[in-house]
This record gives structure tokens, sequence and C-alpha cells, in this order.
């Protein structure tokens, strides 16, 4: 055989190989073919990408699926702008959906100028890592240590840290991705729709003039909330004052007007806190000595 | 001691390990003494591993000293007893070391009254049954001495289709200034082979080895002397080292063998017991009574009289260090030792039945000075100096990056027991060990996968 054959042996093997191969990616794609909807990826184009989870699924591939299925609203997504939900929701032919806002809130209104502080924690500049050495240098031990671990969590630069040392969520800025509900040591944030107007700001458990030697925002369990709103909008459970949300709709700024501390507080639409007449006022600006 | 001994090595765990300085001196040649009953007694509930124990008195009612206050509930507890006679204050929240507030029934205590202990019931512990000596050991409240405060008698009994052969005393005591367990064994040396007698017979361990780190010489040679030809029980000195005490080194130093991930001793046929509770155990169990003092060394550069001192537990540390010399110049309280003990926030924490040890620092001190963390640079001394094999220097950085779930995956974050070797060797100072700790409360938290 000459040289040319062999060329010509390797050539029609090559193309022979070639074509049977063609044929079995053919068959494949018949046979194997999904179906996915087109308008997923447009979909998903236009979700913000954080996959913060504040929707309830694990991303936003995820939410972009569901939307698509039809069996969540476009308005679910609390990071996105309303135009752009608009935008989904114009291009799926679907409803907006009614959502209420949720925000992160917190639990604790012992700022460094009214909350007691026994022992200065020295160590890593961590909640997390005071919280493991005797619980923090604070007096309460339910209170914000205030090092601002929300903060460095936060996706959304929705949490910083004000002069007293405690986390000012923005409520133009939370999408209620929970992310600061994890990483508190003391958990301290909850979720909660901007309706709940009513607020607790604190946790602590102890009782009375006890209590008030640790912080000067506290929940003494007095009653006096629980006593002046409809019956069981509010329960001491506890030593600790608990609002029932189910029954939000009863909740007004009656309640917080006699609370001798300030612990329970009206957060106004506009973003101001609201505390009642009888609440003592803090003037001073400074922290607190250690001790 | 002959020349050639100067030469010989002693048994040591395989790998890593540290040797800080150890500061014993200041109080090793300090015999016990007690200390006076403080006015106010705190007993908090939950003092040791497992679910808390549950008052048996009201407030208002007179308590006689090692009189149970406190029953336990469920197998992994303990009850608790009267520390002094005296009446009970309150039942309520009070500062502990961990953090959080708990309950703890608080006691005046009268100021002239004998303390003496009336609560006793004499037996002959050696008559007993091995299931009944587990139940006395319950009774009396024992619980790990050595710190970690695992209730003793869940250790004595090993689980269906395992036996324990080997019982394996702990006399490291590894910590730095720590010397309390050092004193226990030479001037209770009778009480501690009595424990290690009675708790042969529960266990059924057919030998016992003792293991005591070779700087405390006279506590083996105390030991070796009453001993003479035990056939049963041995005493072996092992090599000094951070951190010898710690139950899987000693096991891997004195058998050779390690313990599986996620196992426990008795896995292996061992059991581990630290010398105090053994003591107690030989003290308290012919007798009948509680667990209501132990020995606690009160030490380090902020105190004015360092020593061994028998505390009646529930003692808030603020009476401790008052009557130890303590000025106002304390800047840090660590209950336990400086390498592995608990700062304490609030002075008002009582000693409870697992605090080894009180070390103070005070102002100005140079273990003190504030320290700046650099980065990494991969030198690998955490590497060197972990006995777990560990890789602190991979899991330092993937808890910077709080990839959390990884660390344990990956890379056994769950085989550290924080003994803090990584952290100490460490030469740009990062906290190594409090990376891990929050790793691992972290996933505590994280709802178990289902997937």
């Amino acid at each position: 055989m000459s040289s040319l054959q062999f060329v010509g042996v390797a050539v029609a093997f090559m193309s022979l190989l070639g074509i049977f191969l063609a044929t079995v990616l053919v068959v494949a794609n018949r046979w194997l073919f999904v179906f996915e909807d087109p308008r997923i990826d447009e979909v998903e184009d236009l979700l913000p990408k954080a996959n913060c989870g504040a929707c309830g699924t694990p991303g936003c591939r995820p939410f972009a699926e569901k939307l698509v299925k039809g069996e969540v609203d476009p308005g679910l997504c609390t990071v996105n702008s309303k135009d752009t939900n608009k935008v989904i929701a114009d291009f799926l032919g679907v409803e907006l959906g009614k959502h209420e806002k949720r925000v992160a809130r917190l639990a604790c209104a012992g700022g460094a100028h009214v909350a007691h502080i026994r022992a200065s924690y020295d160590g890593m500049k961590s909640c997390r890592a005071a919280h493991l050495v005797s619980g923090g240098g604070k007096g309460c031990a339910w209170g914000c240590l205030g090092m601002g671990d929300c903060a460095t969590v936060c996706t959304f630069d929705a949490i910083h840290m004000d002069k007293h040392g405690l986390p000012v969520v923005d409520t133009e800025k939370c999408t209620a991705c929970g992310d600061c509900v994890d990483v508190c040591p003391k958990d301290l944030f909850e979720i909660h729709p901007v309706s709940h107007r009513l607020w607790v700001a604190c946790r602590n458990r102890e009782f009375g003039d006890q209590a008030e030697t640790q912080c000067e925002v506290i929940c003494t369990a007095c009653e006096r909330c629980s006593v002046d709103s409809p019956e069981g909008l509010i329960t001491i459970t506890g030593n600790l004052a608990i609002i029932d949300y189910r029954k939000n709709r009863l909740a007004s700024k009656v309640a917080i007007e006699r609370c001798p501390t300030g612990a329970i507080v009206w957060l106004e639409p506009d973003g101001r806190i609201s505390k009642g007449r009888d609440a003592k006022q803090v003037i001073r600006k400074t922290a607190l000595p250690v001790g | 001691m002959s020349f050639l001994s100067l030469f010989r090595r002693h048994k040591t765990f395989s790998h890593g390990g540290i040797f800080p300085v150890e500061h014993k001196e200041l109080t090793a040649g300090l015999a016990i003494r007690r200390l006076p009953f403080a006015p106010l007694m705190v007993v908090p509930l939950a003092q040791h591993k497992g679910a808390p124990a549950v008052p048996l008195v009201a407030v208002g009612q007179e308590v006689v000293r090692g009189e149970p206050i406190a029953r336990a509930e469920g197998h992994v507890s303990v009850p608790m007893h009267a520390p002094a006679t005296g009446r009970v204050k309150a039942i309520e929240l009070w500062p502990t070391a961990e953090g959080p507030r708990a309950p703890a029934i608080v006691i005046d205590v009268y100021e002239a009254a004998s303390q003496e202990v009336l609560y006793q019931d004499e037996v002959d512990v050696m008559r007993l049954t091995p299931q009944a000596i587990v139940d006395a050991v319950k009774d009396a409240g024992l619980v790990g001495l050595g710190g970690a405060a695992f209730p003793s008698h869940v250790k004595l009994r090993a689980p269906e289709g395992k036996r324990i052969h080997t019982l394996l005393v702990n006399g490291c005591e590894c910590e730095p200034y720590l010397t309390c367990d050092h004193r226990v064994m030479l001037e209770q040396t009778d009480a501690l082979l009595r424990g290690i007698r009675i708790v042969l017979r529960a266990t059924g361990a057919e030998r016992a080895l003792i293991g005591i780190e070779d700087n405390k010489p006279d506590a083996v040679a105390a030991i070796a002397t009453r001993l003479a030809d035990d056939p049963v029980i041995r005493v072996q000195a092992i090599a000094a080292k951070y951190p010898q005490g710690a139950e899987k080194m000693l096991i891997e130093s004195l058998l050779d063998q390690q313990i599986p991930e996620g196992g426990l001793p008795v896995d292996l046929g061992v059991a581990v017991y630290n010398v105090g509770t053994l003591a107690q155990i030989g003290d308290l169990l012919p007798s009948g009574r509680g667990l209501i003092e132990r020995v606690v060394t009160v030490s380090g550069p902020g105190v004015g009289k360092p020593g061994n001192y028998l505390v009646p537990i529930g003692t808030p540390v603020s009476f401790v260090l008052e009557q130890d010399g303590v000025d106002g110049d304390a800047n840090e309280v660590i209950l336990g030792g400086p390498m592995m003990g608990m700062t304490v926030a609030s002075l008002d924490v009582p000693v409870t039945k697992g605090v080894s040890g009180i070390v103070v620092y005070a102002r100005g001190d140079q273990d003190q000075q504030a320290r700046f963390v650099f980065p990494c640079i991969k030198c690998s001394r955490c590497v060197e100096a972990c006995p777990m094999h560990l890789n602190p220097s991979m899991l330092g950085q993937l808890a910077q990056k709080r990839d959390y779930a990884r660390m344990e995956s990956d890379f056994h974050l769950n085989q550290c027991f924080e003994c803090g070797c990584c952290a100490y060797v460490c030469p740009s100072n990062i906290p190594l060990t409090q990376y891990f700790r929050i790793a691992k409360a972290i996933n505590r938290e994280r709802p178990v996968s289902t997937e």
C-alpha cells in the first residue's frame, strides 16, 4: 500500500467515527432533552443575584423558577426595587402581589450610655468571641455586646453602629435576609413587618430593681403596658413584656405611655422612635464607667 | 534518683504539645488549708454537664451542712448538697462563669454555726454491688473535678456490648499555676487509693494506671511507697508537657492507643478519672456524704497569699480573693488554669464543682499586654503544636471566611478540644482557639441538614 492509501483509510475511518458520534449526540439530544423555560434566565437576570434568602428560597435562581411557575409573586423579592419587580411582573404577565416590607429589629436599647458594664472585655473584637468569655462584660446578660458582628455580616450595608455601640438598622436598605438574626450570639434580632409598630426593646429576664441595676432602659416587668393595652396584646412572661403580634391591629401608643424606663417603644413610619411620656429621660451622652 | 535517670525519657503523646512556664513553685509546696465560710453561699443548679438539678428546698427553709438541697434530673445529672448550715435566702438567677445567668440556691450562712457535717451514713463500700456503688457516686453529687464537671457515675458503667478493662488515673495537672491535684496526691494518698479500689470494683476493670507528670516526683514517690508492689495499681511518671492531662493525650501516653474520631475512652475499654475525683470518691463514699467542698489553687501574679485551699462549693469568688490578699488591682480572674480556664466577668460567680483553680493577673502583668494580630505567615508552628494532628492554620483561614461547615466536614474541627497550643505558639498572635470556639458555637446552632 502506498502512503496515499494509508491516508485515505485514516480519513475514511475518522469521518465514519465522526458521523457515528454525531448521530449519537443528535439522538441523545432528542431523547434526553429537558425543556427549560427561557423565561427563567430572563427573570433571573432581573433579580438582584444577592442570594440572600429573604424570599424563602435558597437563592435567586430557585426564586426565578418559582416565579415562572407562578408559585410566588414578584413582590416577594425585598432586595429589588419596586420598579424592577414591576418589570418582572409585566414580563410574566402576573400581579406584583402585595407583600409588606419586613425589616430586622434589635431587642435591646442598652447602649454604652445607659447599660452598666461590669467588666471590660479586652479580647478579639467580635460579639461571638466576647459572648464565649463569660457572656461578655455587660452587666445585663441578655444585652447587645456592641462589637458589630451584625454590621460586619450584613451584605446590604443596612446596619451601622451608633455612638453608643448599638446597631441601627437602615429600614430602607434592610431586606430581611436574616443574616444578623443568625450571627447575633444573644439572639437579639427579629424580622418583623414594618406594620408592627409596637416593640419591646429589651430581653432582660430579671425583675424590678434587680433589673434596673444592670441598665437604665430595661423591662422591669412592672406590667403597666400590659394593663393599659387591650387584653391579651401584651403579656408578662418570665419578667418580660411579650407582644402578641397576632393582635397587632389592637396595638396603639397607649401601651408605651406609662413605661417608666422606655423599654417599650413605638416605631414611627418615618423612622423615629417614640417613647412614652413617663419614660425616664436619658441625658447622659458619654459611656458609663466600668464596674 | 540515680544519675542514669536523668537521661531516661518518660513516655508522652506522639505529636504536638507545648512547654509553657509552669509557675507551680508558687503553691506546690503549700499544704491544703481550709478557707473560712463566706456569709453568703450560692449553689448553681447547673454546675455539671447535663440536666440541671431540681431544688428540694423552699425559700426561707433552714438547711444543715451536707443536706441534699437539689436532686438529680435524669441520668446525666447529679444532686447538690448544702455547703454550709444556714437559711435559704432565695432561689434566683445568678451570674455564672459561662455567661448567661442561671438559677441558683442562695444560702445565708449562720455565723455561729459549728458547720459540722451531720448528714452521713457509714457504709462498707467494698461490700456493695457495682450498681450500688454507681448509685452512691451519683448520690454524692460527684462530677469530674479536673474541670470538665462531667457526672462521674455515668462513666462507671460501660454501655451495652462494651467492657472497661483499664482505669486511668489522671494526675498530670498540666495547666500552669495549678497544684491542687499535686497536693491531693501528697496529702490524701490513702483516700485516692481507696477511691481507685472503689472505682475498680464498680467498673470491673482489671488494672489501674496512675499517670503523673515527671515534674511531680514527690507525688510519684508518695504513691509508689504506699502501693509497694500492688499487682493491680501501678504508678507511672510521664513527660511534663502541655496538654498531657487531656483525656485523649493521657490515653496515648500511657497505652499508646488513640481514640477513634468521635469516639469515647470506653470504646478502647478505658475509663479516665482525675485524682481529685477519686480522692473524693474514696473520702465521701465510705461515710455516705455529699460533695460540699473541693481543693482550689489560688495563684497568679495578682494574689498576695497564693495557696491551695479547701473551699466550700458555692463560695463567691470575690470572698476567696478577699481572703487571699487580692487587692483592687486584679485585672483578670480566671477560673481553672490560664490555658483552658474561663475568665469571669463578675466576681459574684461562685466556686463550683468544676473549678480547680483561680488565677489572678494584676494590672500591668506581662501576659496582659495588648496584642496586635498580624496575618498568617504559614509558618506551620500551630500544625506542629496541635496534639490532635489538626491543621489550625487552615482552620483559622476558613474561620475568617466564615466557612464553618467546611471546617467541620473537611478539617475535623470537632476533634479540637480547645487546648490553646496553636494560639500559644502563633507568632502572628492570631486568636485561633477563639475562632474555633466561635465556629463550634455556630455549627451547633445550625439546623442539622436533612439532605
